[in-house]
């Protein structure tokens, strides 16, 4: 059934890298290649667009031709101008410019659609990909932050894979036939121009590596300045309330100011970079124009041959000048390539086994934790020696102090985070074997801050089975006995909750976030506070149409109003990362450890 | 219906685009004087120098090569001039290109930085309901996207500049030798108005939609992220992936349309000048046969058009930017045009004891969030509109509540979830403003107070936490000046200096944006020591400490009571012994004051209030009596 050992989970769990990537160790060539891969459809059909872009090139460098022709074998004639000859050459020109745009004008199209499909596709999967990625790392990152990788990211190379790879082909293409006429009209002067170009060269080359960090320092701020943004408007409430206006203004002028000069800082060095190309082709043509001379005047050309030779030298430089300006473009998208290259190459830790993956079947479930310990990244242990075994059919309470390790256990069984050492199963299958698509249908959690999709409140309740009809979300907030709260709804469920839900109360999206699992229907449930907020009276309302629920079925609570711990099955109680007590309530409530001061504590409460 | 529902894509004539464009770069030119001053210095000196270039080569052929081929004998004089002069000239081109296009860049992002910062500032000073209608990921898209779309366009603008230089430099020229001719050759800038023209026209609605639809494809990104606990927890990525792939495509699709219109205008706008110098030459060379004109004259005017055929299409290319830059534009500038920010008076409020708060007859509703806010629907250069919609229902939150908090009293509000306890407290520190009636601090009206006033003294501990991108200390301070010792005695105070002092870097530890590695009770006690370290005059819970353990709770509150002379608490509870430290209940059930007094009084005398506090010692009794049957059983 299972074939990966404890040892290759462990193996995996030394290849836990919580942070997202940037991918900086990735050349630009390794960046082109894993880019191009990610996006196939960019280079689909790119040979017919290669065709048509030289096709189109071949006109833009015959209509000068024709225009130098017409002039000297029409308007300047042996004999008095040639009016028939200018009108047909101006005919054949206007004859080129007509074909030749409309070349271009499909290469065009078809550029627009290869990027932009390809770059949909790459957002798509690094979007996907995000979701792939445990909670843990994508708590390493802002919002903001990740954004900017499946948005702006993919814009920055929308440019280049427009029109800058093409240029790039057909740039080199005019250069090998420049090359080819200059070799024929005089290999010493197309040496010349060789000469020229191996400063240009060295110096791109040298400058690339500077110009792609200046460009990767940009990606960067825009990620730092998309998280100072969202943090604003995240936690507007917060800053309001405590007046921090100020301060907050600060923090995002310093990153809006630290993007401006970044941005300026790579514009400077891609301006250096082409103006060096530009510097190239002054002084090949001066050289060529000095050393033609004292060819010419020692009869090795003619001045003619020498002011032909001065148009193709143009023909030659103007391509390697566009070269070094896409250059620059180049690297300012492989900046933003490596950004989302970084996020699809960082390995799921938490990962989906697929198709190898193990279904199991419906019914009631049991959970073992074996030798369960747990750490984050770089911090102390916050689970350690873990064994516990609960029975199907039964209601289980964690209780245990603030930070005791009571959610890390939560997230551990729903496997949103895997053990740093140990194994979670579920009907004695490890979870890492479980499919992902099983593993939720049957394991559902609520969360202490459920999350509320600005929507409406039905559409936020279907999330938990998206096939369920209206009446069957109707009928489920009659079963948990919600109805007296949304009759005090105008819309009722039709209500609109607002961006993050922030239109209800925490309470009241407790609620919602009960009903999607309640509607989800799963085999085990898992409830981490997840009514923290609500008043006791809806809350006894809910715990026992849950129990209706949880009938039958397993269900873990995190609680600390021990109301929930008195009517489980079992109470499980955690201290500082141990388990230090499992048994029914009557049974530890006598005991004298942990969990008879709690319950004294939260019994003297209820009293007063 | 008012004009909010009008569509967002309803295409607009031409001219307006136009016309809006020039008055975007005028707005924008206005702001950057100096720098970009530079930059069309650096523009004009460019193309001074790429014409002096042709001349240039001309010169050296006449004075220098020419008589060397002849006369066969080659001086080295005669070769510096060569390079000298060819030099001379090429540095003056490369320093107009380097003065363009550095100037060019730092006046866009000297724009763009300009604009970001005014449009953060809206986001700070708007108030909270403008916020409920305006999607997070909008916002961002609106300070990243829309903003770089509305200045791109300075990048290419002074090389058009330059264009026209060289334009007028040409043309007069041109005229000079030959008027009939050159009136022939500007026959080319109808045609390229022209072109522009429909082009505007098309692509104006189209660069609108793709605007608006990346900026869906950043909120549904950032909505999805913040789900994301949510989205594994319930398996739905794939169904998260198809939304988000849904206005992804939208998006290409989009692209791919404005993409088949910039394909169509750039051939043509670069065919238009060539067309101009064949008809130039066509003409002119009947011209010569005619014997109107020397040969030598057409030949330079058919020159003078070749040079100018590569330039001419930077003035293409702003053209092309013209209707991205307006729709940017106008979605920033709907954002900077925003109506409903909260009006501050001068008045301050006293800072010494504990602060009275009373609120008189308040109501609130909150707005109709069906009706979703699409920055720059409206065009906010022409038509304001009204801002903010009236919907037929909206939902009364807090109806005609009276309530008093006495100095240095506590008061403890009470009421089933979604009565409007949240809303009130909002109310009092004036978070959001009534729609009627009045909240005061020691009989101040809290509008006629200055702005950062209420802060000073009042403070709401929100349900939900909300952390910094901080380390703990900035978490707790938010930058005010205070000594360590001060930040520990106010972790003390909030249970949370255990936890801190074990976590690696303790004060120094940065918590993260989302608080990742914190439990939501541990969250919470830092957002209670937040709150402490300010020692308000009024302090509001608001339910603050649900995630907190009961233990904890009663000794936070302990410390609180110790600590909390001259303050004012206003709590938001459910447990019983957080409602006992009260000095008065207030009950609420649906936005309404339903009774108030103490919680003995209360026990006799509201019946609502005795189900909602006794709901768990109820349970108990109850499961201990099926239990006692059980075993009887």
């Amino acid at each position: 059934m299972t074939t990966t050992t404890p040892t290759a989970h462990d193996d995996e769990h030394e290849a836990i890298n919580s942070e997202i990537g940037g991918s900086h160790e990735l050349s630009t060539w390794a960046t082109l290649k894993r880019g191009l891969e990610l996006s196939p459809e960019l280079v689909r059909g790119l040979w017919v667009t290669v065709l048509l872009a030289l096709f189109a090139t071949l006109g833009k460098v015959l209509i000068p031709f024709v225009v130098q022709q017409a002039t000297d074998n029409g308007i300047l004639a042996d004999g008095g101008p040639d009016v028939d000859f200018v009108l047909r050459a101006v005919l054949l020109a206007a004859g080129a410019i007509i074909f030749t745009g409309f070349a271009q004008y499909v290469v065009n199209v078809r550029l627009f659609k290869a990027a932009e499909s390809g770059l949909a596709t790459l957002r798509i999967r690094a979007f996907r990909h995000i979701h792939d990625l445990s909670v843990l790392t994508q708590s390493t990152e802002r919002r903001g932050g990740l954004v900017a990788r499946v948005t702006n990211d993919v814009d920055t190379i929308s440019m280049f894979v427009q029109f800058g790879g093409i240029m790039l082909l057909v740039s080199t293409a005019q250069m090998l036939v420049a090359t080819v006429l200059m070799v024929i009209y005089s290999p010493i002067l197309a040496g010349v121009v060789y000469l020229c170009v191996i400063p240009l060269v060295v110096l791109v080359t040298k400058f690339q590596p500077m110009l792609g960090r200046a460009y990767g320092a940009v990606r960067l701020r825009v990620g730092d300045l998309l998280g100072a943004v969202s943090e604003s408007i995240v936690g507007a409430v917060t800053i309001r309330a405590y007046g921090v206006e100020e301060r907050t203004e600060a923090r995002i002028d310093g990153a809006i100011e630290r993007h401006r000069a970044a941005a300026i800082k790579a514009q400077i060095r891609s301006v250096i970079a082409f103006t060096s190309g530009q510097a190239f082709g002054g002084i090949t043509t001066a050289i060529v124009l000095v050393v033609g001379t004292v060819l010419a005047a020692n009869d090795q050309m003619t001045l003619g041959q020498l002011l032909a030779f001065l148009f193709l030298v143009n023909l030659f430089t103007q391509p390697v000048q566009q070269a070094t300006e896409i250059f620059n473009e180049l690297q300012n998208a492989v900046a933003g390539w490596r950004r989302v290259i970084g996020v699809i190459d960082t390995p799921a830790d938490v990962s989906d086994p697929g198709t190898d993956g193990v279904r199991l079947p419906r019914g009631p479930i049991t959970v073992e934790f074996e030798d369960i310990a747990f750490s984050y990244p770089g911090g102390d242990r916050v689970l350690q020696d873990v064994n516990l075994t609960f029975e199907p059919r039964t209601r289980i309470a964690v209780v245990g102090e603030t930070g005791s390790g009571k959610t890390t256990l939560a997230k551990l069984l729903t496997r949103l985070m895997d053990p740093s050492e140990g194994r979670v199963l579920i009907d004695g299958v490890d979870l890492r074997d479980i499919a992902f698509d099983s593993l939720r249908r049957r394991i559902v959690m609520v969360p202490q801050e459920g999350f509320l999709f600005d929507e409406s409140l039905m559409e936020n309740i279907r999330f938990g089975r998206p096939e369920a009809a209206d009446e069957d979300i109707e009928l489920a907030m009659t079963e948990l006995g919600l109805d007296p709260w949304l009759s005090g709804l105008p819309l009722g469920l039709a209500t609109q909750v607002g961006q993050r839900g922030e239109s209800l109360s925490a309470g009241e999206r407790q609620l919602v976030a009960i009903a999607r699992a309640y509607l989800a229907d799963p085999d085990l449930l898992v409830l981490d506070e997840a009514t923290s907020a609500v008043d006791p009276a809806t809350e006894v309302r809910i715990q026992r149409a849950l129990e209706g629920l949880t009938r039958g079925r397993t269900s873990v609570a995190i609680a600390h109003r021990l109301s929930t711990a008195e009517a489980a099955d079992v109470v499980v109680v955690v201290d500082r990362g141990h388990i230090v007590a499992v048994g029914p309530h009557e049974e530890l409530v006598d005991a004298g450890g942990v969990y008879t001061r709690m319950h004294a504590s939260w019994a003297a409460q209820q009293q007063g | 219906m008012t004009s909010a529902t009008r569509p967002v894509d309803r295409p607009r004539p031409s001219p307006a685009i136009l016309r809006q464009g020039l008055r975007v770069l005028w707005t924008g030119i206005r702001q950057q004087k100096k720098v970009f001053s530079v930059a069309v210095g650096g523009a004009a000196l460019w193309a001074l120098a790429t014409v002096a270039t042709a001349w240039a080569i001309g010169y050296v052929t006449e004075h220098a090569v020419t008589p060397a081929v002849e006369s066969g004998e080659v001086t080295s004089g005669g070769l510096w001039m060569i390079f000298l002069v060819l030099f001379g000239v090429l540095l003056f081109n490369m320093a107009g290109v380097v003065l363009r296009r550095v100037a060019a860049s730092i006046a866009g992002f000297n724009l763009q930085a300009l604009y970001r910062r005014r449009v953060t500032r809206q986001y700070l000073r708007l108030p909270l309901s403008w916020h409920h209608s305006h999607p997070s990921g909008q916002l961002l898209s609106n300070a990243h996207a829309d903003i770089e779309a509305a200045w791109q366009i300075f990048n290419p603008l002074p090389m058009a500049i330059g264009v026209l230089v060289m334009l007028v430099i040409a043309g007069t020229q041109m005229v000079v030798v030959d008027p009939f001719l050159a009136l022939i050759g500007f026959l080319v800038f109808p045609g390229l108005f022209a072109a522009n023209l429909v082009f505007q026209r098309v692509m104006s609605p189209r660069i609108t939609r793709a605007q608006q639809l990346r900026a869906e494809v950043a909120e549904v990104a950032h909505e999805s992220f913040e789900a994301g606990m949510l989205v594994k927890a319930m398996g739905r990525e794939q169904e998260e992936t198809t939304r988000f792939g849904g206005v992804t495509n939208d998006l290409r699709n989009s692209l791919i349309n404005v993409g088949r219109t910039r394909g169509m205008f750039e051939p043509v706008i670069e065919a238009i000048p060539v067309l101009g110098t064949l008809a130039v030459l066509a003409v002119g060379t009947a011209r010569v046969a005619s014997g109107d004109l020397s040969a030598a004259d057409v030949v330079e005017i058919a020159y003078l058009f070749s040079i100018l055929a590569f330039p001419v299409r930077a003035l293409g290319w702003v053209l092309a930017e013209i209707p991205r830059s307006v729709v940017g534009f106008r979605r920033v500038d709907s954002v900077l045009q925003a109506k409903g920010s909260m009006e501050f008076g001068e008045g301050d409020l006293p800072r010494e004891g504990a602060a009275h708060s009373r609120s008189v007859g308040v109501s609130y509703a909150f707005a109709e969030p069906a009706e979703r806010a699409v920055l720059g629907a409206e065009d906010p250069l022409e038509d304001p509109g009204p801002s903010v919609p009236v919907g037929p229902q909206r939902a009364m939150a807090i109806r005609d509540v009276t309530l008093d908090v006495p100095a240095g009293r506590t008061v403890a509000l009470v009421g089933p979830t979604g009565s409007g306890k949240s809303t009130l407290t909002s109310l009092v520190l004036r978070l959001i403003d009534p729609d009627s009636g009045t909240v005061t601090l020691d009989g101040i009206d809290l509008r006629s107070v200055r702005k950062g006033e209420v802060p000073e003294v009042g403070t709401l501990v929100a349900q939900q936490t909300f952390m910094f991108d901080d380390p703990v200390r900035d978490n707790v301070t938010l930058g005010a000046e205070l000594p360590d010792d001060v930040v520990w005695e106010a972790l003390r105070t909030a249970r949370a200096d255990g936890f801190v002092s074990g976590m690696p870097g303790a004060l120094d530890a940065v918590i993260g944006e989302r608080g990742g590695n914190l439990s939501g009770g541990q969250r919470q006690r830092i957002a209670l020591a937040r709150a402490i370290v300010r020692r308000p005059r009024l302090l509001v819970l608001d339910d603050a400490t649900s995630a907190v353990d009961p233990s904890i709770e009663q000794a936070i509150l302990g410390g609180l009571r110790e600590t909390g002379d001259g303050m004012t608490v206003l709590v938001v509870a459910y447990r019983m012994a957080t409602i006992q430290l009260a000095d008065h209940i207030v009950y609420l059930e649906q936005g309404q004051v339903v009774d108030q007094g103490t919680h003995a009084e209360l026990l006799v005398s509201c019946e609502g209030y005795g189900d909602l506090v006794n709901a768990y010692a109820r349970e108990a009794a109850e499961r201990a009596a099926v239990a006692a049957d059980e075993e009887t059983v």
